[in-house]
């Protein structure tokens, strides 16, 4: 198990590194660049190239690349181009409103997820079922965006229910402690701080939450319809045992297995959702810095976003590995 | 054991009586298909039944049909399936629940499918030790070690906590055997036990439900395609074609002098090391798609090389000849082997 981790996490290494070639090139062989950018109509060719020169790119790539590594090694991934502040901070900063609102979101996709799923499967071509089917399909369908600016125009500005954006009201005195916003105001005790931050969550989370809900829905749907129909299941009938016994040992226990394959699947690609999400309830997180840094080409950004990107993924599907060796004894690590 | 002996527990009132018991199943866009089409047999305490036949005779829809183990919807069973006088198809699912894996369970055909891949073996027996008899963690742990070690699993302690990946087919059968006989039922199912099994492990199974039925008392149905399960095995042995019995009687009758051509043509395809060099198996022609509905004649007459005309007109009634039931117009005469 410990030898299976720490493997994995030694290809990590490898995997960043030729990441790295590849986001590094990419970036650069995009049209426009920072100079231009930057400066926008007021750009000439020999400002665009004093500005080149001061910020390196008059290089060739390969030495732009090594100098870049050469300081990644030591922790260094540059300073933003925009705000000249390292960008690790930058993020560092970022990071928790990000996490918190891709952590709500999972946790409403999850928890809504199964069990519909799974009373879909139970009913199936049942109404339920079919408005389930329905839903799902529109719920994947639906761009984040739009669904966003829906929910903040009926929830938010009709209804008033909630706050249209933002991660705090004005005005709210909260404590910094994690930088995540609910978490912060428990810690410290400021209950209004945490419940206030709470209900900036709930749109923004719920928007965001759709297409992975949607998603787990469905694979609930089809995993739980065909290990109903599966021999251990008969053979569990046949033994009488109660229907409670049947649902959760085994139906329910064979039927998550690739559902927690899913989860794992989504929770890598809810970062790119988060863009999107953010740039309409103006959360500053993490899509904020992405969004603002493509729009600016600051590269130095934008490929330390790129990997962090990256090695999200990778450790969730780590995490993915781990939970289903444990769940599933069939699998062994080795 | 011996024909004789099995006749002598085959004395007294029927365990499990099933009377023209139908299956039908719907199909989407065509006529519905008739699986079981008004089955009778009975089954005494401690006897060993045969119900034979090729597949897609409706042996397995038979079995699951009294367990009341075919799926919720889309089909439906008519029909009569008596236990204790108490008819199992009128029961609550509750009621029948509480039955199942108590008084009457069953054996299924593929070991490795029928048990649960994520669940170890010691729990999948236990959970039915605790639901039917109440047993405590502890004391159920015990008695599935025991149970374990009756079917032949050896260091049966150590076994409880492996899953069902980890042991031969031959042992997960041997556990399936042993869930199905926790609680003492007093009729066994067995659909098929021997078919995915290495044919060196299926006398051995064989052998050892034979003697586990005989040990607890049991009755025992035993479902096959295999003629040569039978012979050693059942009591008494129903031929079915069709979804109907086509012939029924005593084991070694049936086999001395089989009279439906059917049961004949079954006979004469085996491959037997007495027969003459050089002769040739016969197999019967066509295949179960052949059939003819029962409503317009016998079902077996397109395949049939005894049919005359009347088969195709006329529905063959079952018919009690010298203790065994056919259903034939043409039946094989009795001295003909």
């Amino acid at each position: 198990m410990l030898r299976f981790v720490v493997r994995r996490l030694l290809q990590v290494v490898p995997t960043l590194l030729l990441l790295s070639v590849l986001v590094f090139a990419w970036l650069r062989s995009l049209p426009g660049g920072p100079a231009s950018a930057f400066l926008g109509d007021r750009a000439t060719p020999e400002r665009v190239a004093e500005l080149n020169r001061v910020l390196g790119l008059d290089q060739p790539v390969w030495v732009q690349y090594l100098r870049f590594l050469g300081r990644a090694f030591t922790g260094d991934l540059g300073n933003s181009q925009i705000t000249g502040e390292p960008v690790l901070s930058e993020i560092g900063r970022a990071l928790p409103a990000t996490v918190e609102l891709s952590v709500a979101a999972l946790l409403i996709a999850v928890t809504l997820g199964i069990p519909l799923g799974y009373l879909s499967a139970r009913h199936r071509g049942r109404p339920l079922d079919v408005a389930t089917v329905i839903g799902t399909l529109v719920g994947v369908a639906v761009p984040v965006f739009f669904l966003g600016y829906l929910l903040k125009a009926v929830f938010a500005v009709e209804l008033g229910l909630f706050p249209p954006s933002g991660r705090q009201s004005v005005g709210i005195d909260a404590t910094n402690v994690t930088g995540f916003a609910v978490l912060d105001g428990l810690l410290t005790r400021e209950l209004d701080a945490s419940w206030d931050a709470l209900t900036h969550l709930v749109l923004p989370a719920v928007a965001l939450a759709t297409i992975p809900l949607a998603v787990i829905v469905r694979i609930t749907r089809a995993s739980v319809l065909d290990v109903l129909g599966s021999d251990f299941v008969r053979t569990a009938n046949a033994k009488g045992l109660a229907p409670s016994t049947v649902r959760g040992r085994h139906v329910l226990r064979n039927a998550l297995l690739p559902v927690s394959t899913t989860i794992g699947l989504q929770t890598g690609l809810l970062l790119a959702g988060a863009v999107l999400t953010e740039k309409v309830f103006v959360w500053g997180g993490i899509g904020t810095l992405l969004a603002q840094g493509i729009e600016q080409r600051d590269y130095p950004r934008l490929q330390a976003l790129l990997l962090l990107g990256a090695l999200v993924y990778v450790l969730v599907n780590l995490l993915v590995d781990l939970s289903y060796a444990i769940i599933d004894p069939r699998v062994r690590l080795s | 054991m011996s024909a004789a002996a099995g006749a002598e527990r085959g004395i007294g009132a029927p365990l499990l009586e099933v009377r023209d018991l139908r299956v039908t199943f719907a199909r989407r866009g065509g006529p519905d298909t008739v699986a079981v089409d008004g089955v009778d047999f009975a089954v005494a305490p401690g006897e060993i039944v045969g119900l034979v036949g090729e597949s897609g005779c409706g042996k397995s829809v038979t079995s699951l049909a009294i367990m009341r183990l075919l799926p919720e919807r889309g089909n439906r069973v008519a029909g009569e399936v008596r236990m204790d006088g108490i008819d199992l198809l009128g029961l609550s699912d509750a009621a029948m629940r509480e039955r199942r894996g108590r008084d009457l369970s069953m054996v299924f055909q593929d070991p490795l499918s029928s048990l649960n891949p994520v669940v170890p073996i010691g729990v999948q027996v236990t959970e039915v030790l605790r639901r039917h008899r109440g047993m405590r963690k502890e004391p159920a742990r015990r008695e599935a070690a025991e149970l374990l070690d009756r079917v032949g699993i050896p260091d049966p302690r150590r076994r409880l906590g492996s899953y069902p990946h980890q042991l031969s087919g031959g042992m997960r059968q041997r556990a399936l055997i042993a869930i199905a006989l926790a609680c003492r039922p007093r009729l066994l199912i067995a659909d098929e036990p021997t078919t995915a099994l290495d044919v060196t492990i299926q006398a051995q199974i064989l052998g050892l439900l034979a003697e586990l039925v005989a040990e607890t008392g049991a009755a025992l149905i035993m479902i096959t395609h295999d003629l040569g399960v039978v012979a050693g095995l059942c009591d008494t042995v129903n031929v079915l074609y069709g979804g109907r019995i086509v012939e029924r009687s005593q084991r070694h009758r049936l086999f001395a002098t089989p009279r439906h051509p059917y049961t004949h043509g079954l006979l004469s395809s085996i491959p037997r090391l007495d027969s003459a060099p050089g002769e040739e198996l016969v197999a019967i022609p066509g295949s179960v798609n052949d059939n003819l509905p029962w409503a317009h004649g016998c079902a077996f007459a397109p395949r049939c090389p005894r049919a005359m005309e009347a088969c195709e007109q006329r529905t063959p009634a079952p018919e009690e000849i010298g203790g065994r039931l056919l259903r034939c117009h043409n039946p094989v005469p009795a001295s003909a082997g």
